[in-house]
């Protein structure tokens, strides 16, 4: 069983990749400098041309991608290639109103497979492993990349795609399956679900899940591991630059290493637009040097992470990235505090017999903002008095507080009534939005 | 002497009450005494039962959060001053009453049942038996 899937990139001396990058990115401006008039126009309100683009060390000069652009240019306006040489689409969820169209060429659906392939054979997947995508198959880009990556290794493909969770844990048990693909939150539901069932890890085959799409917390991963008896592995992609993929956990569990070869990784201060040196925190950017159809170049993922460089010990050179703290989309202020969802799920799992399963509801009254963290109650939490449900209410409010410095009220509510999900759990209903 | 009592985790929404207590009955389960205590958001449903353990695989199938203690079924003459005395042998022995409500079940005429939820299930039994008091047990629910 080869340990990478492609060891002469992921094990790729440092100067020996900036070589590869350079070039590749030297080629890539000329390329988008031709073909797509949009990033063109924005070059040249910068005073940039591709000749001031010699290498990776110029990257900074480029201008900076954002969503809005995208939607600007929806749907047709980035793309740099006839749609003749396009084989396929994907589309973000645009639950936020803001859809995004990626195209792809055969050479970019090939090396996005390539990039799930990378992830698969990092988390121990090989030819002889079961692999069941339970990602949406369709617009969005889990169920296709994991799909794609896992016929790439030779992997038995079941593609159940999301939903029916007692047929998933059904084929699963059937078809022994060994490696289980899909969003954190789904797996942590298959968890529950299996349990619920009567089932234990040991009456299922599976060693390993790729897990994305969503921000999750280590302590999510312990629960998921524990619950389905599995290493769980982080990958990460944006439907903007082809899909999970872009990065992937190895064994070590430590950082997501990203596919240098073909996504340049720069972090910035998200509010001046400079880079920042590695190991600080910021907004994590990427340029595609490889995708033809739709090559975004310094595209800011709104994803607030740290690179790490310096070798793995898995072997690979291949930068790595800390899991985002989530995007900064995703970043709640109330009252003034900023408040990751992540934080709180963190907290949640922290604490003895609570049940992760929450749900931030934020309104306003009377001009203050109001904050809720609606969080299921659990066998082992009910107690017969309301008096220590109320104690457990204040307990979990304080360590809300602790952590976010600012108050929440906590509500326990039945089991399983905040919505499952099947494809990227609600975890936020921002009422704000309506008053305004 | 003590009785099962199940507590069941409600929601403060329409519609919570009806579907639980269809439940039971779907399920030919007889409901003997009954409370709710509530407060702003969530509110205990507790139940006396014909039929406790099966009652609680009913409700925990349906995703409930349902648990199950130990109360004392007490009978008391139904009379003015009746549950005065009963509270006074408690008080005799410091046994507290963390709540109490009463109970469908009528074993006898003149009577009436409560259920009792005390800090010393043990000590509390003793004492209203020695002063002559019945305490019901799980089998003479389904009467």
């Amino acid at each position: 069983m080869g340990k990478y899937w492609n060891e002469k990139i992921e094990c790729m001396e440092r100067e020996e990749m900036l070589a590869l990058q350079s070039q590749r990115l030297v080629k890539q401006v000329r390329h988008v400098w031709d073909n797509v008039p949009y990033y063109r126009k924005k070059m040249e309100e910068k005073g940039v041309t591709p000749q001031d683009i010699k290498g990776v060390e110029d990257l900074y000069k480029l201008p900076f991608l954002s969503k809005a652009d995208l939607r600007d240019a929806y749907p047709y306006g980035l793309l740099a290639k006839p749609l003749s040489d396009c084989v396929r689409i994907h589309s973000t969820s645009g639950t936020t109103g803001k859809r995004v169209v990626a195209f792809y060429t055969q050479n970019d659906v090939d090396m996005w497979e390539d990039c799930v392939a990378r992830a698969i054979t990092a988390a121990g997947g090989t030819k002889d492993d079961v692999c069941q995508v339970a990602y949406g198959y369709g617009l969005f880009t889990g169920g296709a990349g994991l799909h794609g990556g896992s016929h790439k290794v030779g992997c038995l493909t079941l593609p159940m795609s999301s939903g029916n969770t007692e047929r998933q844990i059904q084929f699963m048990q059937d078809l022994g399956a060994t490696i289980l693909c899909c969003t954190p939150s789904y797996a942590a539901y298959i968890g529950e679900t299996v349990k619920k069932m009567g089932l234990t890890p040991d009456d299922l085959k599976l060693k390993a899940g790729i897990f994305g799409a969503e921000p999750w917390t280590e302590e999510m991963r312990q629960q998921i591991q524990a619950s389905l008896g599995i290493k769980a592995y982080d990958i990460y992609g944006l439907t903007e630059s082809s899909g999970p993929g872009v990065a992937f956990e190895c064994q070590c569990q430590h950082g997501m290493h990203i596919n240098e070869d073909n996504f340049i990784a720069e972090i910035i201060d998200p509010e001046t637009g400079e880079v920042l040196p590695d190991g600080e925190k910021g907004e994590l950017v990427f340029t595609s040097i490889t995708k033809e159809a739709f090559p975004l170049l310094r595209y800011r993922t709104r994803d607030i992470c740290v690179l790490t460089r310096g070798k793995c010990e898995c072997g690979r050179t291949l930068v790595r990235m800390a899991k985002p703290m989530g995007r900064s989309d995703d970043m709640l202020i109330i009252r003034g505090v900023n408040v990751f969802p992540s934080q709180i799920e963190s907290v949640l799992l922290k604490m003895h017999n609570v049940s992760p399963n929450y749900q931030i509801v934020v309104g306003r009254e009377n001009n203050t903002d109001t904050f809720e963290v609606r969080v299921e109650i659990t066998e082992e939490m009910f107690n017969d008095t309301i008096r220590s449900i109320e104690e457990l209410e204040k307990k979990i409010s304080q360590e809300m507080l602790s952590v976010l410095g600012i108050k929440a009220k906590i509500r326990l509510v039945e089991p399983n009534s905040i919505p499952r999900s099947e494809g990227k759990a609600v975890r936020v209903i921002d009422n704000r939005k309506l008053l305004d | 002497m003590t009785v099962k009592q199940l507590s069941v985790f409600v929601e403060n929404r329409p519609g919570r009450l009806s579907a639980i207590t269809e439940l039971l009955g779907n399920a030919g389960i007889n409901i003997r005494a009954m409370s709710i205590a509530d407060t702003k958001d969530f509110g205990i449903l507790r139940l006396i039962v014909d039929d406790a353990e099966r009652s609680v695989s009913v409700l925990k199938k349906e995703g409930c959060s349902v648990t199950l203690s130990n109360v004392l079924v007490l009978r008391i003459a139904d009379r003015p001053g009746g549950l005065a005395e009963a509270m006074k042998v408690l008080y005799g022995y410091n046994i507290s009453v963390e709540y109490m409500y009463a109970a469908f079940i009528n074993t006898e005429n003149n009577t009436a049942c409560l259920v009792l939820r005390v800090d010393d299930n043990d000590k509390a039994v003793t004492a209203l038996e020695e002063k002559g008091y019945k305490l019901l047990s799980q089998d003479e629910l389904g009467l």
